[in-house]
């Protein structure tokens, strides 16, 4: 226990916090990849997918991704891509050392959540809905936009949660490449026997993981206006681990 | 003046053909890292593969009774699903070192730690197998006498398995992926490899290991799918 007690020390010590390595910093620059890897992943993957929702074409493909996704280690990646020729170690801008090879890597790991979720949250719109809005004489970017896409918001959101989740957390992990962020705290601590420092450095990440998670699943019930105060727990994990369901559905796509 | 010569030419040939490894080349591809190094590299796949499995098997054993519990308690489901969640949102270079302090740089931290990971999949797809499983089946085996026990296991578990084996794979999949980060406190199977990669610049070093990492997750898998057909035979009838 007495490492802990180290940590804490670590923690309330404020020279830790300030000055250009200061865990304050390091903070602020993790914010900054993890926001721009998630607008990044959403600007690319969100009109695709929603778009192969829409038609209904490319199911296979959406669903995959994920499977690709989760199969492929956050830490390789990261590696390969700081020990090609390029991106490298090269730093970029306000994002530090090896800084393109982080984003690079962070917005491949937030499009899978992203784009199978989006691609199952249009799917999963009712069939007599959809019918119904053409009966009515929709034209297709009427139903995508005022049927479809409403329906399918909640699901979306519970990608783009999960996505966040994972891009803090390969952020992280830009730290065993000796890349930018937080986990640089963590790895410092570690790998030069300061257990106390690399402890304090987890209880930030990971206190701050918490915090964005709470954050995005508030945004998450504002944006749902029909479920609030209903459980939407059975629904996120309809993606995240049934997934017998979402093979379903692209059995009956075709 | 031979001599000279000799030790030129023997200069020459070693400086012209350098191993794929070596570092002129340092080439990404390089069977003879393969054969040089392959007790490096199976130690590494071994230890890889063992602290993978024993994680997930570990994650079942504590999923199910939760999932029973939660089953059984519905105030407590929420509770559970909560808090395996929030442990789920902390990513893994933050929770090892978090389990440190009392599990000291073993891989029982690496295996705890991926456990935990493993548990929050597998007890919300228990919880959905469960919830799959047809009221009227039930139903008719309390009719026909099954006791609780009997129930679960010959009736609700048995049909639940389908839901349960999908979590089992993607749980067991993002382990294999996860457990290169346990290479922080050394016990990271591949990850170890690819942690020297990264700070040795072996290019060969890092991409084999990086692809047998993938080619484990890819055959896990398929192992588990197999295991599902086995197990569920009736399945495939209805499919077909």
């Amino acid at each position: 226990m007495n490492i802990l007690s180290e940590a804490w020390r670590y923690l309330r010590d404020g020279d830790n916090w300030t000055g250009p390595g200061g865990m304050a910093n390091l903070l602020n620059q993790q914010l900054l990849l993890t926001i721009t890897a998630l607008v990044m992943a959403l600007v690319i993957g969100l009109p695709i997918a929603l778009w192969l929702g829409h038609l209904g074409r490319g199911g296979f493909l959406a669903i995959n991704v994920s499977n690709v996704g989760r199969a492929v280690p956050t830490f390789a990646l990261l590696a390969l891509l700081v020990v090609a020729e390029w991106p490298g170690t090269q730093s970029f801008g306000p994002y530090g050392r090896a800084g393109l090879a982080t984003l690079i890597a962070l917005t491949l790991f937030a499009l899978p959540p992203i784009i199978t979720n989006a691609y199952v949250a249009v799917r999963e719109v009712p069939p007599d809905v959809r019918e119904s809005a053409r009966g009515m004489g929709m034209t297709g970017p009427q139903q995508f936009f005022r049927v479809e896409l409403p329906l399918a918001l909640p699901l979306v959101m519970s990608g783009v949660r999960l996505a966040l989740v994972q891009v803090w957390a390969t952020a992280t992990i830009a730290a065993l490449v000796a890349g930018p962020g937080l986990g640089r705290v963590i790895t410092d601590g570690f790998f030069r026997s300061n257990y106390g420092k690399g402890i304090a450095g987890a209880i930030v990440v990971a206190l701050v993981a918490l915090v964005l998670e709470l954050l995005a699943a508030l945004v998450q019930r504002l944006a749902d206006p029909m479920r609030r105060g209903g459980s939407s727990s059975n629904r996120e994990m309809g993606v995240s681990a049934g997934t017998s369901t979402v093979d379903e559905t692209v059995d009956a796509v075709g | 003046m031979t001599l000279l010569a000799e030790a030129g030419t023997q200069v020459l040939t070693t400086a012209s053909a350098p191993s794929c490894y070596s570092r002129l080349t340092n080439e990404w591809i390089c069977g003879q890292y393969l054969t040089d190094r392959h007790q490096e590299v199976l130690d590494a796949t071994v230890q890889h593969i063992w602290i993978t499995v024993v994680s997930v098997l570990v994650g079942l054993v504590i999923a199910f009774p939760l999932a029973l519990l939660a089953r059984r308690l519905p105030r407590l489901e929420s509770l559970i699903l909560g808090v395996t969640t929030g442990i789920y949102t902390i990513p893994s270079l933050a929770l090892f070192p978090l389990m440190v302090p009392f599990t000291g740089l073993t891989a029982t931290t690496v295996v705890l730690g991926l456990a935990l990971y493993a548990l929050t999949i597998l007890v919300r797809s228990l919880l959905e197998g469960f919830r799959s499983v047809p009221e009227d089946v039930v139903e008719s085996a309390t009719g026909l006498g099954y006791s609780r026990l009997k129930l679960l296991f010959g009736i609700e578990l048995p049909l639940a398995l389908p839901v349960v084996m999908a979590g089992l794979r993607v749980a067991t999949v993002s382990t294999v992926a996860l457990t290169t980060v346990g290479s922080l406190v050394s016990y990271g199977g591949l990850g170890n490899l690819i942690k020297d990669g990264v700070s040795t610049n072996f290019r060969a070093e890092l991409l084999t290991a990086s692809v047998i990492c993938v080619l484990l997750a890819v055959l896990l898998d398929v192992v588990l799918v197999g295991a599902q057909r086995v197990l569920t035979p009736w399945t495939r009838g209805v499919r077909a």
